[in-house]
């Protein structure tokens, strides 16, 4: 090749991605990033709802490593094409809701497509061996090799020395001696890989990077998709499930219940298309109604709203009853005392 | 005041989808455009200035009222990124 070879690098916003991709730059590559954003990325998202987390500096780490690096970055919205991933995973979902093994095949494969758009020849990957139970092992590197339809035009830098050469090295675009053979969980090797760099600063995300491994998240995943007649969902739906307190009360509705101020603002957003209550006698969360409820359920459903506001010891709690239509209605009702909320009910 | 040759309405949408909507918005714009995008996830006032310097764009103003941010970007306003390959 007489031009310079250009590669696209998978960028999470980690430190092992950063790594791969600066591995790669020093050997003289071209490298541009690319940031799939599949609507379960923890990057940048609930931090920016509640009142004392927009107080805090906010970054999205995969913008502020291509800036580090000094390489454009191109996020991609796969929001529609990712559900097909969640839904049907061919090689099923970890330990919580996370497909983490065919989202890495979907990943690469997006990526592949996009060197054949943009005329690059190559794609990197931070991804070491033995690191993640599912994606990352020697048996299942080989899987998202073969199924993304990447072939040998996905070199892993970090781990390449355990793995067979690359269309990459073996045309001399990169020195196979210079790649690494990280190998286990420990992060000792990329550690000193940083500090050689001079990356004094980068993003360790404690439960990885996606909403989908996370107990919690997943477990309202479920319950939403076990209270629907399907298990598709649209991107407002996922959005909300990180928000609130969600109770469900009967199985019929769920009530998703604002903590605070900055939650109360966000939900404000979905008044149009929810049945929602305020408490009007007294300070209280906005409370969304996700379901067809019947009167008796929006009297349960208001004497629950009035638990979490400040009337929750008062005898009687005005609430405003709002539907999607703008109709309002007033009722007074009494507080569900605390041992009157079910556990069961908590999602 | 600059001309304005796009607006983009990003309220209610969490980061990163107003950095990838004022992205893909860019795409089809030429260079000297200017885009108007109006947003009211705070995030943006980070990512959107830190998207348009590793991409080559200028942030020419950017104005916080009543929980929106609005801001403006000049396209290729930095001129070609001045990024050099290791």
């Amino acid at each position: 090749m007489s031009t310079q070879a250009k590669a696209v690098s998978l960028i999470s916003g980690g430190l092992d991605s950063m790594l791969a991709t600066r591995a790669i730059m020093e050997q003289g590559v071209h490298v541009e990033g690319i940031n799939f954003f599949t609507g379960f990325c923890v990057e940048g998202h609930t931090h920016a709802i509640r009142n004392k987390d927009r107080q805090k500096p906010k970054r999205n780490n995969a913008l502020w490593v291509a800036e580090q690096l000094g390489i454009k970055l191109h996020i991609v919205d796969v929001i529609e094409e990712y559900k097909d991933v969640l839904l049907n995973p061919r090689h099923g979902y970890g330990q919580n809701m996370n497909p983490c093994l065919d989202c890495k095949g979907f990943m690469v494969r997006k990526a592949c497509e996009w060197i054949q758009q943009n005329g690059f020849d190559f794609i990197i990957t931070g991804e070491v061996m033995g690191q993640r139970p599912m994606s990352q092992r020697k048996d299942t590197m080989p899987v998202v090799q073969h199924e993304s339809g990447a072939g040998d035009l996905l070199l892993r830098p970090l781990c390449a020395k355990h793995l067979p050469p690359t269309l990459p090295e073996r045309e001399g675009w990169v020195n196979r001696e210079k790649l690494f053979g990280f190998n286990g969980r420990s992060r000792k090797p990329q550690m000193a890989l940083a500090k050689q760099y001079g990356f004094t600063d980068y993003a360790t995300p404690a439960g990885g990077c996606c909403f989908l491994t996370d107990k919690a998240y997943s477990e309202k995943l479920a319950d939403m998709w076990q209270h629907r007649s399907s298990r598709d969902y649209q991107l407002d739906d996922i959005m909300l499930l990180k928000v609130g307190r969600h109770l469900r009360p009967r199985p019929h509705f769920k009530m998703i219940i604002s903590r605070e101020e900055g939650e109360g603002k966000f939900l404000e957003g979905y008044r149009k298309q929810f049945l929602h209550l305020r408490t009007h006698s007294h300070a209280g969360p906005l409370v969304l109604i996700d379901g067809e409820v019947s009167d008796d359920d929006i009297q349960l459903a208001a004497r629950i709203a009035a638990r979490y506001g400040q009337g929750r010891e008062a005898d009687q709690v005005e609430i405003e009853v709002i539907t999607p239509d703008e109709q309002h209605q007033m009722l007074q009702v009494r507080p569900l005392a605390h041992y009157e909320i079910a556990p069961e009910w908590r999602v | 005041m600059a001309r304005i040759d796009r607006e983009l309405d990003a309220r209610r949408l969490l980061c990163p989808l107003p950095v990838i909507r004022a992205q893909d918005a860019i795409a089809d714009m030429q260079s000297g455009d200017r885009l108007r995008v109006v947003a009211t996830d705070p995030g943006v006032k980070n990512d959107i200035p830190a998207w348009c310097r590793i991409n080559g764009h200028r942030v020419e103003s950017m104005d916080e009222q009543d929980d929106e941010i609005v801001i403006t970007i000049e396209v290729e306003g930095l001129g070609t990124p001045a990024f050099t390959d290791h």
